[in-house]
């Protein structure tokens, strides 16, 4: 992403108030406006978390929450996932230190989570639609399916995109323009972590309740 | 292989579609042919579509905007002549199969394409310049934006000619809109063309609110920006609040009519209603988003031609806030015969009242500005004043409406037709339209005819009122939207009535053709070489016009609200030569072009069940997108000789001061 750079802020004095600085590093401005495009994707969350809690009892006389999760195969997801975020804070800081075999490890080590955490997911699912309890049984799986399987599409791209970003380091190396993309990415799949907080409680635990 | 796709799309058989069609490829094929035969697309290869200069895709933004709003009309015009005929036992022209396509592509169009590609192409264009800054944050994605609004509004024309458009209005309400009511592929084209757009409207959302919180010259505070920065502030971060909404509430519809989920099904335990709940909660604030930016304008004009600040700077800063707040808190009102309840009507009944009350301070400012004012009538103001006159009559009825036992009787009534175009028409169009005229001269160096302005202006004027207000009668008479035919032939002469304003109004959309012709055939008489033709008071008019790639050649410094205006009052020699540096501008890119072409790919494809097409531009997008992923050289240098020969070739005010 191109940005407008200008030097402007770096020579003001510090007396100025924040607002009156002039136009924001290229830093600041593509990792902000990154969290507004993070904020926009939690609201597509929220409008499925809503269509979920509406159609969540709607079960059309089929299987219902409690009869289908295994709270032992959910909790090892989570673990991955939350593993996966702590991979990825240390990749974060060895990228800061320009170290680019340690960023390789810990990339690997948090697309090697993603991908057993989608395993896991893609396991329920089969075994899910085996019973005869696929997305078009009820409005219940539907919403279901399509939360859980929302969040399953973020983390697959945000794999993809963690292969690309190690692509570009091996290329062109931690160039500014580089760092300020790992920096997106780990903000995303922190985000992604946020989001999966939300799913566990509203659907797994909220089966129990 | 061609999934759903056949000859049988193609309306051979139905005259009326069929000249539409031949008429519109006649067009485009003479254009392409003007193009080809003069050799202009090298240039408008490297100076248009590939730009990321964000003036050039604003004019791009508005030029689009107002073709489409020549085909929105030309759906308006033929309605009004269906129901100017169709009474009693006369059947009219058109048959209600599609006529039911007709009005919903009328609203999809004039809502998406006209209203929302109009503004958004102002701000693109404004923003930065008041901003005084050289670009916006992004400005390859703002590329992207416009050329994904663009492939939407490809594919809406494309259901023209190949296939057919949806039936079942302007929100696709389910369950009509399911795959079991709606089977053909009116509805697909529908959704992914509003998904494809929608997509480039967000990131233009996000691009724009980004440009407006972190770039902004030195010494431009949040209490300095101009109004027009403020309503674009929160209406852009509406879009970012807003659209994933709709994003979220059209892919659940999809999944329904693609795969065969329930969300919004009568059966598995979907629930329609609910489809109607998410879609406003989308669509209430949408109708802040477009109006907000017009207020804007019109805060911007009035000041500008009153001579005087604008009265009340903060009262009106918080309430467009306040709007953009209580914005999200009334989409219940657009349903309140759906049975929620008389507590729940009543809640959202008040806080529809409320929203009034910041709506009328910003009313009062604008006159309290005029007041004592010495006002230059020119056709910006006409505007501002026909919208004030106009908005309130539309707001009164829509406080009438918020009154859910009244809402009872009036509910999808004409009389709701009249309020929304009172206050869409009143505010939004006439908002463009003063925009339109007043910026005209800083993107084009000369100033479009004044008198025929003002002719446009009061053909819309006229006309609205011409064509509305027998529809307000006609809703109390009991005269339903969405109606082919009626059985009451005493409805007829006030449907005649509403034709002729739709005429008159006709009558202004061509003025506004010919005054672009004739104002560029005069261009020369009316050329503007100061960059400040009406005497402004913000920083688009320190520049020249049009101006510069680099906007400005030193980032002015701002002390205070208008800031050009007390530039020019409190101007002393220039102590020094200015000292330019050189300075980068973005490289031209075919990134969004690119990607809009595998868009259009992607989504005709999935609208026909073409799935290898779709995979194809899939993956074409993403391709492109990693190509552009690995460019290193972005940014373009520009020398300070290039820069000082700019200067001194248009001493612009600010220069001289």
């Amino acid at each position: 992403m191109n940005t407008i750079v200008d030097v402007v802020s770096e020579e003001t004095p510090t007396g100025v108030p924040l607002s009156e600085r002039g136009p924001a590093q290229a830093r600041v401005v593509t990792g902000f406006g990154f969290w507004l495009f993070l904020l926009s994707d939690i609201i597509i969350f929220s409008a499925l978390f809503a269509a979920y809690a509406v159609l969540g009892g709607q079960t059309n006389d089929g299987p219902s929450a409690i009869e289908l999760f295994d709270k032992r195969h959910v909790l090892l997801e989570t673990s991955c996932l939350l593993a996966s975020s702590f991979t990825c804070g240390m990749m974060m800081i060895a990228t800061d230190r320009r170290e680019a075999a340690l960023t390789y490890c810990w990339a690997l080590v948090t697309a090697v989570l993603g991908i057993l955490f989608l395993c896991l997911e893609f396991s329920e699912f089969v075994h899910m639609v085996h019973q005869g309890a696929g997305p078009t049984r009820s409005a219940f799986l539907s919403s279901f399916f399509t939360l859980v399987g929302t969040h399953g599409a973020h983390v697959t791209a945000g794999i993809a995109w963690l292969a690309i970003m190690m692509a570009q380091v091996g290329t062109l190396g931690f160039r500014p323009m580089v760092v300020r993309r790992i920096l997106c990415f780990s903000l995303f799949w922190h985000a992604l972590d946020i989001v999966w907080i939300g799913v566990f409680t509203v659907v797994y635990l909220g089966a129990y309740s | 292989m061609f999934g759903r796709l056949t000859w049988d799309a193609v309306p051979l058989n139905e005259p009326i579609p069929l000249a539409t069609v031949g008429v519109l490829i006649v067009g485009i094929v003479g254009v392409l042919g003007i193009v080809t035969w003069k050799g202009w697309w090298p240039y408008l290869w490297r100076e248009w579509i590939t730009s990321t200069d964000h003036k050039q895709i604003g004019v791009m933004y508005v030029i689009l905007a107002l073709v489409m709003l020549l085909r929105g009309f030309a759906d308006a015009i033929m309605m009004r002549a269906q129901l100017a005929l169709a009474a009693g036992h006369a059947a009219g022209y058109l048959p209600p199969d599609h006529y039911n396509q007709i009005f919903s592509a009328h609203g999809t169009i004039m809502i998406f394409f006209v209203g929302m590609t109009f503004v958004v192409g102002l701000m693109n264009f404004v923003l930065p310049l008041q901003l005084g800054v050289r670009d916006v944050a992004f400005p390859v994605l703002n590329s992207v934006s416009f050329w994904l609004t663009a492939a939407g509004v490809l594919l809406v024309n494309v259901s023209l000619g190949v296939g057919e458009f949806a039936r079942t209005g302007w929100l696709a309400y389910p369950p009509l809109s399911e795959i079991a009511y709606s089977p053909g592929v009116g509805v697909d084209y529908y959704l992914w063309s509003l998904q494809i757009s929608g997509l480039g409207t967000l990131l233009s959302g996000i691009n724009l609110t980004t440009t407006i919180l972190k770039l902004r010259a030195p010494g431009m505070g949040y209490g300095r920006m101009p109004v027009f920065c403020w309503t674009a502030l929160a209406s852009n971060l509406l879009i970012v609040a807003a659209f994933p909404i709709l994003t979220a509430t059209f892919s659940m519809l999809l999944l329904d009519r693609y795969l065969g989920f329930h969300f919004f099904t009568n059966d598995g335990g979907g629930n329609p209603m609910m489809y109607v709940n998410l879609i406003w909660g989308w669509g209430h604030p949408e109708v802040y988003i477009l109006i907000l930016p017009a207020f804007g304008v019109f805060s911007e004009v009035i000041a500008t031609f009153s001579g005087k600040p604008l009265f009340g700077y903060r009262s009106m800063v918080l309430a467009t806030m306040a709007i953009c707040v209580l914005s999200f808190m009334v989409w219940l009102h657009h349903f309140f015969t759906m049975g929620a309840g008389a507590n729940v009507n009543a809640f959202f009944g008040i806080a529809t009242m409320i929203i009034a009350v910041p709506t009328g301070v910003k009313i009062f400012n604008w006159l309290f500005t005029m007041y004592g004012g010495s006002i230059r009538f020119t056709a910006p103001v006409h505007w501002a004043i026909g919208f004030i006159v106009t908005f309130v009559i539309g707001g009164m009825t829509g406080v009438l409406m918020a009154i859910p036992p009244a809402d009872f009787v009036l509910h999808n009534s004409l009389f709701l037709i009249a309020h929304f175009h009172n206050v869409i028409i009143g505010g939004v169009i006439f908002g463009a339209m003063a925009g339109y005229t007043y910026w005209f001269p800083k993107a084009f160096a000369f100033r479009l005819h004044e008198g025929l302005g003002k002719a446009v202006f009061w053909c819309w004027f006229v006309g609205f009122y011409l064509a509305f207000m027998p529809l307000y009668a006609l809703g109390l008479m009991g005269a339903t939207r969405r109606m082919q035919h009626y059985a009451d032939p005493t409805w007829q002469p006030l449907m005649v009535v509403a034709l002729g304003g739709a005429v008159v109004i006709l009558i202004g959309i061509m003025l506004t053709v010919a005054q672009l012709v004739v104002s560029i055939r005069t261009r020369e008489s009316r050329r503007d070489l100061t960059g400040d033709p009406w005497n402004g008071r913000t920083l688009e008019w320190s520049i020249s016009s049009p101006p510069p790639a680099w906007n400005f050649a030193l980032l002015p410094t701002v002390g205070g609200p208008d800031a050009f205006w007390n530039a020019k009052r409190h101007a002393g020699a220039p102590s020094t030569a200015p000292q330019f540096v050189s300075l980068v501008v973005p490289k031209h890119s075919a990134l969004g072009f690119s990607i809009a072409f595998f868009a259009v790919i992607l989504g005709f494809s999935l609208i026909w069940h073409i799935w290898w097409l779709a995979i194809i531009g899939l993956l074409g997008a993403i391709a492109v997108t990693l190509r552009h992923a690995w460019r290193t050289e972005l940014d373009d240098y520009v020398s300070v000789a290039t820069i000082a020969e700019h200067e001194r070739a248009h001493q612009s005010p600010v220069a001289r001061t």
